[in-house]
């Protein structure tokens, strides 16, 4: 269902954020998909994450590529700047992007034809390099905008719209993100807020290249009997490994939980990720595991949803490059221009 | 039998094995004349390879400072046994042939009209050294210290760059010199010292420097405020990503914290390079990437965004001849309408033209500033020939009260006051809109970046009339740029003509000589350096001016010319293109026959001849 298009009143009532913002706040302007498409299900769990984190949405700058997933980003946090870019290489434009201010919060959102067909290079690379970023892939398994063609992530023997059916086999986006060690990596449904939300907010948190792979239903070319990323096919087949609550350092803890059914990982901003486990044996800070388990899960014909890797304490590019801690697009002529003393003498040396 | 004998004007060239060392010794050779205060200009004819095929070495010496290729040669260091037959064959009647006569080649080996200079290296070497790398290398140092006492060279000027490039180590400075001397002291006692070709101090250098291109606009980013670089390895551009990596790590660490002003991204590829670009631009760092043709062509698609979303973009494009297995290594320039069209649908882009390693530092911090002003891609076109080569150009200079030109940002405070933003609306009539950076006012000032399916205040829209308003404005803002961008550079011939020339970037030097020779043939003609896309109002004043206009280049089809045929509305028949395209540097003999060929053809003749 579509949470989007309604017009934007500020109610009195409405609840206020710790920076006195209603969800109103975090919206953008009014979602041109099919009604009931997953992608908007998950721009508005967007804004629901960013307005339970007290984020300024314009300290946010929203990166896309081309598709129908890539046009959500003006969908909310309209107070954000945004980026269209060009089909599968969003990555590269985040990259710099993130390189030329590092205070931001990057959130890049594509489809699983720009990350995993035409731009699957630049998913692997931002991945190798560990960009401090969300990267949300809203996997609908088809090229929702050119009217429903398989994507490289459909799975073989799916049944297109029209009948067809794939005999390619699926890439696997967490199992790549896992192996090209980003530091958090996810997967949900947009048919579960419940679940989705609190991932986009650890993810946000996460001071790392953080990965959510978010199976979203294309009502209109992908939701039919056969397919394996309709809401009913993903429903059935979804198994949850766990339960993710992000806890921020001033929320009370309340529930009460079963001994060894919970583990909890501090992140390095201070926040606690409690995950309750629904697979017993499933431990989301083993990445090798991690990947065998999922093959294992993929082999049964089920989907494997929640937290499924995390490093707690994760490096990033600047890190990795020792860049200064002053973004780099706000030093000025004295920090960058050496000046006429210093070519003076790079002259004389080549006389 | 006839020997060349000229003081200060003759062309020496090495043939080497790529990989033997010889690089630094041939260095040494020319800036040891360089040292003498007596002009050369010198370049690298290398293959695609690393290691075990030929590479060349030329040094012009010219005390009139000529700076271009000349074409010939008057002796070959002939150090290459693989490439001897056509390295002997090159040598001009009555020059002079080196060569190691350590092992006895066959007499058919030479030729008649060639002087023969035997020196035993390979001998000299075995008996001094028993390291065999040492034994390569010092090799090389004793063919120098042999032409010096051949040319004449003052060997003070040598002992003193030895001892500059091994400051602080002593005893590889001393081994340097002893080998020096040993080959110069041989020569001195064999043979007949000096030959017809000879070097005379001279003070025709003054404070000029010698560089290459590609360093030099690698130090023009750096002084330009560029702090993110991304790039693709690719030949012949390398060298300048990897120079600016260099200047960075010398002049942009924090000397407190020992942290990096500067990020510099190895990409999987070009388009990932320059997605890189176009995102640290966006977000309000200056970014640049370097590449070649290939490159080029993968990145058409960013391009192309850059210029309808508007956003800054400095690339520059050392062009070199052909495609990955064309001729990689070879000079041309041969990407003018790849890059002034770059990308779908109508776009165009500013370009410079560097003549020199100069004008690249110049060029290159201008760069930024003009992308940040016009908001869109700006090229610098060196080519391989500039950017690969050491060149004898003027000293670098920076006025330290220049402070770079941000364009139209808007700030927050003005947001916070009150004025109006519209992203992509023309405020001050130049066609230039105003942008702000991501995160820079809570509520205000942020906009949806896409290509143009967007109205002035950057809200979604697909109307055609939206689309034409914008397209309108991006031709009134290149309009805006010709002013911008730097002027070109006209020399006026001694005498009225109504013929003219056109050239640009690496063909300068040549063409400049050329111009000299041609008025001593009865050929005069206005000279027009063109040194920026889009094209100033006094290029077209130019050629309305005249008659016939020859267009030197460095490409097969003439893209300067065809570039100026469509932007300025000119009859192509009065467009005479002069052609040079084999990879080699265009030079002034060339550019000289090629002239007086098409000039009697078509019957140009000076102005007060053809008067009646
Ligand atoms: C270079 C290029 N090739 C092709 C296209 C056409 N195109 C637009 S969207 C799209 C597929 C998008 O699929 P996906 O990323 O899965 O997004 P979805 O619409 O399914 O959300 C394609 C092929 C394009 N815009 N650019
Ligand atoms: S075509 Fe599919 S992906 Fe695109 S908006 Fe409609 S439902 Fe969503
Ligand atoms: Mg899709």
């Amino acid at each position: 269902m579509s949470y989007l298009p309604k017009p934007k009143l500020h109610h009195p009532t409405l609840p206020k954020n710790a920076l006195g913002y209603t969800r109103r706040d975090y919206e953008g302007a009014i979602s041109t998909l099919c009604a009931g498409c997953g992608h908007d299900s998950i721009s508005a769990a967007i804004i629901q994450a960013c307005w339970e984190l007290d984020i300024e949405p314009h300290r946010v700058a929203k990166l896309s590529g081309i598709g129908c997933s890539s046009k959500t980003p003006d969908y909310f946090l309209g107070a954000s700047h945004g980026f269209n870019s060009v089909h599968g290489r969003m990555p590269s434009v985040l990259t710099g992007a993130n390189l030329a201010n590092r205070d931001l919060i990057y959130l890049g959102i594509s489809g699983d034809g720009d990350s995993a067909s035409i731009g699957l290079g630049q998913f692997a690379h931002i991945m190798r390099r560990g960009v401090n970023m969300t990267y949300i892939v809203e996997n609908n398994g088809v090229y929702g905008l050119t009217k429903g063609q398989f994507s490289a992530t459909s799975d073989k023997g799916s049944k297109a719209k029209k009948g067809a059916i794939n005999t390619d086999e699926a890439i696997d986006l967490v199992g790549l993100a896992l192996q090209l060690g980003a530091t958090f990596v996810a997967r949900s449904f947009s048919g579960d807020k419940a679940q989705l939300v609190p991932l986009i907010k650890a993810a946000l948190l996460h001071k790392g290249a953080a990965f959510i792979d978010c199976i979203s239903p294309c009502v209109a070319f992908n939701n039919h009997e056969g397919s394996t990323k309709s809401y009913d096919f993903v429903r059935e087949h979804n198994e949850v490994v766990n339960k993710l609550d992000v806890i921020l350092g001033r929320q009370p803890i309340t529930a009460e939980y079963e001994p060894g059914s919970v583990t909890e990982v501090t992140q390095h901003d201070g926040s606690v990720l409690r995950l309750r486990k629904l697979a017993p044996d499933y431990d989301p800070t083993d990445r090798v595991a991690a990947m065998n388990y999922l093959q294992e899960r993929k082999a049964a014909g089920e989907i494997v949803t929640g937290l499924l890797y995390l490093d707690p304490d994760p490096t990033d590019l600047h890190a990795n490059m020792g860049t200064v801690e002053v973004p780099l697009n706000r030093l000025g002529d004295a920090e960058l221009c050496p000046g006429s003393a210093a070519l003076a003498r790079i002259n004389a040396a080549l006389r | 039998m006839r020997a060349l004998t000229a003081t200060n004007d003759f062309v020496v060239k090495f043939a080497n094995v790529n990989g033997s060392g010889s690089a630094s010794a041939n260095t040494l050779f020319a800036k040891s004349i360089l040292r003498m205060g007596i002009p050369i200009a010198s370049r690298n004819i290398f293959p695609s390879n690393i290691q075990g095929l030929p590479t060349w070495f030329e040094v012009r010496v010219s005390g009139e400072g000529h700076l271009g290729r000349r074409g010939g040669v008057d002796m070959m260091v002939a150090m290459n046994p693989q490439t001897w037959d056509r390295d002997v064959a090159e040598i001009e009647p009555g020059g002079y042939l080196f060569y190691d006569s350590t092992k006895p080649l066959p007499k058919s080996k030479f030729r008649d009209d060639v002087n023969v200079i035997g020196v035993p290296l390979t001998e000299m070497c075995n008996a001094a050294y028993k390291d065999a790398r040492q034994r390569q290398l010092m090799k090389n140092i004793m063919y120098v210290g042999a032409l010096s006492a051949l040319l004449q060279m003052d060997p003070a000027v040598v002992e003193a760059l030895l001892g500059e490039q091994y400051k602080g180590k002593e005893r590889l400075a001393q081994s340097n010199r002893e080998a020096f001397h040993m080959g110069r002291d041989w020569a001195l006692k064999n043979l007949e010292c000096p030959i017809g070709l000879r070097l005379s101090p001279l003070d025709a250098v003054g404070d000029r420097i010698f560089v290459d291109g590609n360093s030099a606009a690698a130090l023009g980013a750096v002084y330009g405020g560029a702090t993110v670089c991304a790039w693709y390895p690719i030949t012949p551009s390398t060298s300048l990503a990897e120079a600016f990596d260099r200047y960075c790590r010398r002049l942009r660490t924090d000397p407190e914290t020992g942290k990096k002003r500067y990020a510099i991204v190895q990409a999987e590829d070009e388009l990932a390079s320059i997605g890189v670009v176009v995102g640290a631009a966006w977000n309000g760092a200056r970014a640049f990437t370097a590449t070649s043709g290939p490159g080029i062509s993968l990145m058409q698609e960013f391009v192309g965004l850059a210029y309808f979303a508007e956003i800054p973009a400095v690339i520059f494009d050392v062009q070199r001849a052909g495609p990955s297995t064309g001729m990689p290594t070879r000079t041309q320039q041969g990407d003018v309408l790849a890059a002034a069209y770059a990308s779908h649908g109508d776009t165009k882009h500013i370009l410079l033209f560097p003549e020199d390693p100069h004008e690249c530092f110049t060029m290159g911090a201008d760069a930024f500033d003009l992308a940040d002003r016009f908001q869109t891609p700006v090229f610098v076109m060196l080519d391989l020939d500039i950017g690969m080569n050491d060149w004898l150009c003027e000293p670098f200079r920076w006025d330290d009260s220049r402070r770079m030109d941000r364009g139209k940002v808007m700030t927050a405070e003005e947001l916070e006051a009150g004025k109006t933003f519209g992203r992509y609306l023309d405020v001050d009539g130049d066609g230039i809109p105003y942008r702000t950076y991501p995160g820079t006012h809570p509520s205000k000032g942020a906009f949806f970046t896409r290509g143009t399916s967007r109205d002035r205040f950057a809200k979604y829209t697909e109307q055609g009339s939206a689309y034409v308003d914008n397209m309108q404005r991006l031709l009134r803002k290149f309009e805006t740029a010709k002013a911008y961008v730097p002027r070109p550079i006209e020399r006026r011939a001694a005498q009225p003509t109504r013929d003219g020339v056109i050239y640009y970037g690496s063909s300068s030097a040549a063409m400049r000589e050329a111009l000299v020779a041609l008025e001593g043939d009865g050929i005069h003609l206005d000279a027009l350096r063109v040194r920026a896309f889009p094209f100033h109002d006094e290029v077209m004043d130019f050629i309305a001016r005249h008659d016939r206009i020859f267009v030197v280049e460095q490409n097969r089809d003439a893209q300067l010319r065809t570039l100026l045929t469509i932007e300025g509305c000119v009859d192509p028949a009065r467009l005479v293109p002069v052609l040079h395209y084999d990879g080699t540097p265009i030079t002034a003999r060339f550019i000289r026959a090629a002239i007086a060929d098409k000039a009697s053809a078509l019957n140009v003749v000076p102005l007060r001849k053809a008067m009646p």
